[in-house]
């Protein structure tokens, strides 16, 4: 076997056996708070034989493991249960608010990574003038303004000043593409701005590193213009660094962005983990825990990947 | 003056003037309170409702949690949607009189421990078929039922038996309740075909309109029930209820003209969104309020001068002022107010008087330790501005009160009802009997104020039996006198329903029952353009 592709399925499986590792630490997290889910659909009211009753009728009566093995069958199976509040079906409502949450961080990534590449690019190519200082100066005020007040910011220009937008990012079935773009655009410029700066800084950085090398030198005196050093020898070599921070990013723009759901009344997962979280319901905790788990583990093994195969030395062993 | 009249007239008819600047002005310009009334009645209903188009509400308080099933309703999101798709027996309207509904009529026996409603015929439900006396039977069992989890429950608990007879339902009681009309118009009660047993949360009801899809925390819409008995009432075409909980997205919605109702105006940014001609501030004087309540078994709040000290050191208008930003009403030591029904309005307003208060603290003796008055962020909104201005006057009359803020997590289970002296809230409730039996009877889970006093116990429970209207409101009367004088509640101020709508909106009311027009904005607005 070529030692690359070894080494990225020996990479993808630690991924799964991370992944299940991580439903038992989800699922003995749950176990151990205390009382069950019984106690948290009878709340106060309930009698000792109430809660004996409707225990055996869930299955909770069962030992930890048993139950543990249901779960995971139940999920691998596309089956998540029920809510305990409103007993809707999880899979069922899990699955419009991943896709809106996909695509509100998808919208942002395709606008904020090239973006943040290309200014990393321009202000390492002008590092210590200028354009590198305005470009340091912008991105760092927007990512240090919270999410909030940026949301605030843009609802103020965008919806009252300028009336292009509306402040509530309402996103129904039916909806053709376009309109479903035009009525998340507020909450797509907020997290574009909320992870720019990041991004921006590994490219600027990373890429300077490189550029103290021997081989930029003689680039230089091949007689290339500055940009062609930047793009053909420097970016190549700094793209591992800089995947693993678009990655994280990635991540969170997908789990991460709950104030901006709630602001923009968005109906993402975010906001459903929460509401579900205050409200004890844990059987949906559980199932958006574990999905918020495998998105952070994918992105991490996908730029491990990236990194892999970006590196010369591995993928030209001696 | 008349063609300043005319102008005025002009502006109510396109839903530009409130009720309460229309007779404000009016009166101001020599006309009587009564005639201002009238003629703005006049204006404002010179229009007949106009049909079509789709009204946005822009509601605060809901989550992805949510259900359709009425029973869990427990919030103003969900409220307002079973308030739209579905109708009980019976309505308390904008003046506090019972409004039949599903019923056509309401009576009782002489000791009002047996009621009888007669169902209202050929009402049809979304999903066909029409009410049924059995089906108001199933309905009131259901919620009687634990694992319904009902927030009806104490209300059905008093129902000891509920049988139907052709189209009459009968309920006898556990005890005589002459107000049982107005318990039996709790919001959960939404009658459902087989009493919602086998579907609770099909959200099949027979409100003038129709559940089209629901998404629980963000959107649910409607569309008019086309065979709705009541004309008065389903006016658009389509209605939506958007759950906007940010306050400042809600408010950016309606400038926007997103959504053309919203709930909760933050008293703080009312005169902003009033700067914008399109927009309309509503207020109603509800029953809620805002309190400070000590426990009266712990020192030093046992003693009765002592809570008279700190009673009388309490600066109302400035609390009014300050943390409700106008938008409210002083209170008077009692949870009554002018919402309720047979409310005593002669009883005499208390104010601030650091004298008095000074005098009665000289009385207790107390050691000039500092007196702990525990308050949190979210206790009510403003509970620590409050608490802060409440000591600065009570220093004022040398009482040693001090503040300590508490963290919201926890403040419901470890501060309220557990320490002596802390802010806290009330919602208010459609009936004086309801609020007195739900924290002042001394057997109350919720007596928040540890207060027990058996002369008010046995007035509170006469009064339910009394059909005479005038002996009532004396029992009433004498019971808030002893809440007044000898509880532990202080109750700075009542706090208004602050909403807003676009001018096209037309059909407001003001209602004191409950946010958005007691649920029925959807339902009893139009727009007019």
């Amino acid at each position: 076997m070529h030692p690359v592709l070894k080494l990225v399925v020996q990479r993808i499986a630690l991924g799964l056996v991370l992944l299940l590792i991580i439903s038992v630490v989800i699922f003995l997290g749950v176990e151990a708070l205390p009382g069950d889910t019984a106690q948290a659909i009878l709340g106060q009211s309930a009698t000792p034989q109430a809660l004996e009753n409707l225990r055996a009728e869930m299955g909770l009566d069962q030992p930890a493991l048993t139950r543990y093995f249901h779960w995971l069958g139940g999920i691998l199976t596309g089956d998540l249960g029920t809510a305990l509040t409103n007993k809707a079906d999880i899979a069922k409502s899990i699955g419009s608010k991943l896709g809106n949450t996909l695509f509100l961080a998808g919208s942002a990534a395709v606008i904020a990574v090239p973006l943040a590449i290309l200014l990393g690019t321009i202000a390492a190519r002008y590092a210590g003038r200028w354009p590198d200082k305005l470009i340091s100066a912008i991105t760092l005020t927007t990512i240090s303004l919270p999410e909030f007040v940026a949301a605030y910011f843009v609802i103020f220009f965008l919806t009252q000043v300028f009336p292009i937008f509306q402040p509530v990012s309402l996103v129904l079935p039916g909806m053709g593409f376009w309109e479903k773009l035009h009525a998340i655009a507020l909450p797509v410029i907020v997290l574009v701005m909320v992870v720019l700066a990041h991004m921006m800084r590994m490219t600027r950085a990373a890429i300077l590193n490189v550029m103290q090398s021997a081989y930029i030198e003689t680039a230089e005196l091949k007689g290339l213009t500055p940009m062609q050093v930047v793009w053909r020898h420097a970016f190549p070599n700094a793209i591992a660094p800089v995947v693993s921070v678009v990655m994280l990013n990635l991540a969170y723009l997908v789990v991460g962005v709950v104030v901006v759901e709630v602001v923009f009344s968005y109906n993402a997962l975010g906001k459903y983990l929460v509401d579900h979280v205050t409200k004890r319901d844990l059987p949906v905790v559980q199932a958006v825990g574990l999905i918020f788990a495998a998105v952070y583990i994918f992105l991490n093994m996908a730029a491990d990947i990236i990194g892999i195969l970006s590196n010369p030395r591995l993928r030209h062993p001696k | 003056m008349s063609e300043q009249l005319d102008l005025m007239i002009a502006r109510v008819r396109k839903g530009r003037m409130t009720r309460r600047e229309f007779v404000g002005r009016t009166t101001a310009m020599g006309l009587s309170a009564g005639l201002a009334g009238a003629l703005f009645s006049k204006a404002a209903l010179a229009d007949e409702p106009v049909k079509g188009g789709t009204i946005r509400a822009g509601v605060a308080g809901g989550q992805s949690t949510d259900s359709l099933d009425p029973a869990l309703a427990a919030s103003d999101v969900p409220y307002m949607i079973n308030r739209t798709w579905g109708e009980t027996l019976v309505d308390v309207d904008a003046n506090g009189a019972v409004e039949m509904r599903l019923a056509e009529e309401a009576s009782s026996n002489a000791d009002a421990t047996e009621w009888k409603f007669k169902i209202r015929s050929g009402v049809e439900y979304h999903g066909g078929g029409t009410v049924t006396a059995d089906d108001v039977v199933a309905t009131i069992k259901r919620h009687t039922d634990e694992k319904a989890q009902s927030g009806a429950l104490g209300i059905v608990q008093g129902i000891s038996e509920v049988t139907a007879e052709g189209d009459m339902v009968t309920m006898k009681l556990t005890a005589a309740n002459a107000d049982l009309p107005f318990l039996i118009a709790d919001y959960h009660l939404v009658v459902q075909p087989g009493g919602g047993v086998d579907a609770p949360a099909a959200g099949n009801g027979t409100g003038a309109y129709k559940v089209v899809a629901t998404e629980p925390g963000v959107i649910t819409t409607f569309e008019k029930h086309a065979n709705y008995w009541d004309s008065s009432r389903g006016h658009a075409d389509t209605v939506e209820v958007l759950t906007i909980n940010d306050d400042t997205a809600r408010s950016a919605a309606i400038q926007a003209g997103q959504v053309q109702m919203i709930s909760r105006v933050d008293p703080k940014i009312v005169e902003t969104l009033k700067g914008d001609a399109g927009i309309v501030i509503e207020r109603a004087a509800g029953p809620g309020h805002y309190v400070f309540i000590m426990h009266v078994d712990k020192a030093p709040f046992d003693n009765n001068d002592m809570r008279m000290a700190l009673k009388m050191a309490v600066n109302r208008q400035e609390l009014v002022d300050k943390v409700l930003g106008g938008y409210g009403s002083r209170g008077n030591d009692f949870p009554i107010n002018g919402a309720y029904p047979l409310f005593d309005d002669s009883i005499e307003q208390r104010e601030y008087d650091a004298a008095k208060a000074a005098e009665y603290y000289a009385k207790t003796g107390h050691d000039g330790s500092p007196i702990i008055l525990r308050t949190a962020p979210g206790a009510f909104p403003g509970a620590v501005d409050a608490a802060n201005l409440f000591a600065a006057s009570a220093n004022a009359a040398g009482i040693p009160l001090q503040v300590q803020v508490e963290p919201d997590d926890g403040y419901w289970s470890n501060v309220w009802n557990v320490q002596p002296f802390c802010a806290s809230y009330w919602g208010g409730r459609p009936v004086q009997d309801q609020m007195y039996t739900t924290a002042y009877l001394s057997t109350a889970d919720w007596n928040d104020t540890k207060f027990k006093n058996a002369h008010f116990d046995e007035l509170l429970i006469a009064a339910r039996g009394e059909l005479d209207a005038a002996k009532r409101k004396g029992m009433y009367s004498e019971m808030a006198h002893i809440v007044r004088d000898e509880g532990g509640l202080i109750l700075p101020m009542f706090n208004d329903w602050v909403e807003g709508r676009r001018a096209e909106v037309a059909g407001w009311i003001a209602d004191p029952q409950g946010t958005l027009m007691n649920g029925t904005a959807l339902n009893k607005c139009w727009l007019t353009a």
